[in-house]
């Protein structure tokens, strides 16, 4: 498999505090990947760096072979990298499907004229983008809250609704944030099957996920952040059995 | 529901079409303003309404249309109707420039940075910059505009040309609210990290509503300076900026009817209560706070937009 996205020593320093340290790690296209570390190792921060919310300080970002390093985030997106938060961050006060439609902005082309004359290549458009919408809707089972308010779902759904976002974008590498943050166990499983459907429609994944039944049953391939620096890459099992990722979470064993 | 809201549309239209039969000229002036109040701001409701940008220097663009079709007007003598287009370009290419740089600006900080555009204006026009402004006097003599060879001068006459070019103004803005770019303003207003990360570009949202907010806001200048023939930089103040700015709030922010409401609530309710005399802005002021205490989003906030979904035959077969 080729390499979709690649780091290459990034480093981000937020004043004395280096957030980021010299990470590099690639991406396989068609793979899931998790990234994962104990709180406050870095792991959003990485993701801030690749979507161009925060600007590197050092090291590059390379997607399909470009560096998107300096790009601003609306550009990265179009480009095919698409996200959700931690933090959910979803149009509270607009209705479910309107959520979804500001990810198919991207993929439209009218203007504000073409609006006021609504023109036929306007109006196709935006019949357009309500198909895709409703059919990313479809894919994560919201569709019969499309004409809800957006804050009137519940946390799952909305978890749920930034992932049709994001695929609305039609991106060829989503990044989830804590995808099953505040999700019950069923939910979480239904995530799994989404997730790894998603993978199948030709998607790459890369998750940060604090539950670590989802990162062993979804991933493919982790990566272990630990105060901004890697320090440990591989397969699930690979990577449960390492004493550096077991220190890391657990803390050092120390002498009675 | 589309159909409710038409006929609304057409019983408001069609009141205010016949009002004029049974009302002397004051009130049919006072209708006028009125309609010039509304323009304006629906012009500013694309800004602070839809895209959330606190910007209360709307005067400055409105007082840019105005003096630029007095200006050619009264120099060149080019037909003030021609000036129409001209001068919504003018402050237009003003709000590129002027907001470009400050359009990072959030909130609070951005207001403040208005408020100082519309007073830099207002003291440039006193101060006859150029030589052209005609300083604290103003400038007069402005033509009356004609269409179709027919020249508007009886307050009548400007009444069907206002509230014409009200409905065309609700006619496209209505449209540019249930597209692409009005969602796009709504994002960014909501969550701006969220749209960015939807892939829409803020910053070019942000220049392109103060843009059209600015051209509108310049043709409706050229409208006023044509309708009094006589301007002068005290209309133009920022006290004109705050009035728009509160029609759009107790109005309802994003909010066509609602907008169009607030301009005949400010403007309107002064007037009806004259013989208060004194007491009248008092009463106001109180309206004011009350509301924005009990009715946060406005008088009439704007319903949600609606998408035609294709519906499940059978309802509640997926809970």
């Amino acid at each position: 498999m080729s390499t979709l996205l690649s780091l290459r020593h990034l480093t981000k320093r937020f004043g004395g505090l280096v957030a980021v340290d010299d990470v590099s790690f690639d991406v396989a296209g068609g793979s899931i990947v998790g990234l994962i570390g104990p709180n406050g190792a870095g792991k959003t921060t990485v993701f801030n760096l690749i979507t161009g919310n925060y600007r590197a300080d050092a090291g590059d970002v390379i997607f399909e072979n470009r560096s998107i390093r300096k790009l601003p985030t609306h550009q990265i997106v179009s480009l095919g990298i698409a996200r959700t938060f931690q933090t959910i961050r979803l149009f509270l006060k607009l209705s479910v499907i309107e959520n979804v439609l500001a990810g198919c902005h991207c993929r439209m082309r009218s203007g504000s004229l073409a609006a006021m004359f609504r023109t036929p290549a306007q109006r196709r458009e935006e019949r357009e983008a309500l198909q895709i919408a409703l059919a990313e809707l479809d894919f994560v089972g919201l569709t019969p809250h499309a004409e809800q308010l957006a804050e009137n779902l519940s946390y799952g759904n909305q978890r749920l609704l930034e992932v049709a976002r994001a695929l609305a974008t039609r991106p060829r590498f989503i990044i989830l944030d804590e995808p099953a943050g505040g999700m019950n166990d069923q939910e979480t499983d239904n995530l799994i099957r989404t997730i790894q459907s998603v993978r199948d429609r030709g998607i790459t994944v890369l998750l940060i996920e604090h539950d670590m039944s989802l990162v062993m049953k979804a991933c493919e391939h982790l990566v272990v952040l630990e105060n901004g620096a890697k320090i440990a890459e591989g397969p699930p099992r690979q990577i449960k059995s390492d004493p550096k990722v077991i220190e890391a979470y657990l803390g050092p064993e120390e002498d009675a | 529901m589309k159909t409710q809201r038409q006929v609304t549309y057409a019983v408001c239209a069609a009141v205010l079409l016949i009002a004029p039969a049974f009302l002397n000229s004051y009130w049919v002036d006072v209708l006028n303003n009125v309609g010039i109040y509304a323009i304006l701001s629906l012009s500013l409701n694309i800004i602070l309404g839809h895209a959330g940008l606190f910007h209360m220097g709307h005067a400055a663009f409105y007082a840019l249309g105005a003096y630029t079709t007095a200006i050619l007007n009264t120099t060149s003598g080019l037909p003030v109707i021609w000036l129409l287009p001209l001068s919504g370009l003018v402050a237009g290419l003003a709000a590129l420039v002027v907001a470009r740089p400050i359009i990072h600006l959030r909130g609070d900080y951005l207001l403040i940075v208005t408020i100082g555009f519309v007073e830099i204006v207002r003291i440039a026009l006193i101060n006859n910059i150029f030589g052209i402004t005609g300083g604290a006097n103003g400038i007069f003599g402005i033509d009356r505009p004609e269409i179709l060879g027919m020249k508007i001068r009886t307050p009548l006459g400007f009444f069907y040309f206002i509230w014409g070019f009200a409905a065309l103004t609700i006619f496209l803005f209505d449209r540019l609210e249930k597209s692409r770019f009005g969602r796009a303003l709504n994002y960014l207003r909501e969550d701006e990290v969220a749209a960015q990360g939807s892939g829409i570009d803020t910053a070019h949202y942000k220049l392109v509503a103060f843009v059209i907010g600015a051209v509108w806001a310049g043709m409706v200048g050229n409208i006023f300076a044509a309708k009094m023939t006589i301007i002068a930089p005290e209309s133009f103040n920022f006290w004109e900026s705050v009035v728009l700015f509160m029609i759009v709030l107790l109005g309802g922010r994003g909010s066509i009817p609602g907008v169009i409401l607030g301009a005949f609530l400010v403007l309107g309710l002064p007037e009806l209560f004259r013989q208060f005399a004194t007491a009248r802005m008092l009463v106001f002021g109180a309206v004011m706070v009350a509301m924005m205490i009990f009715r946060t989003e406005g008088i009439l906030p704007p319903p949600p937009r609606k998408y035609p979904l294709s519906r499940p035959t059978a309802p509640g077969d997926r809970a």
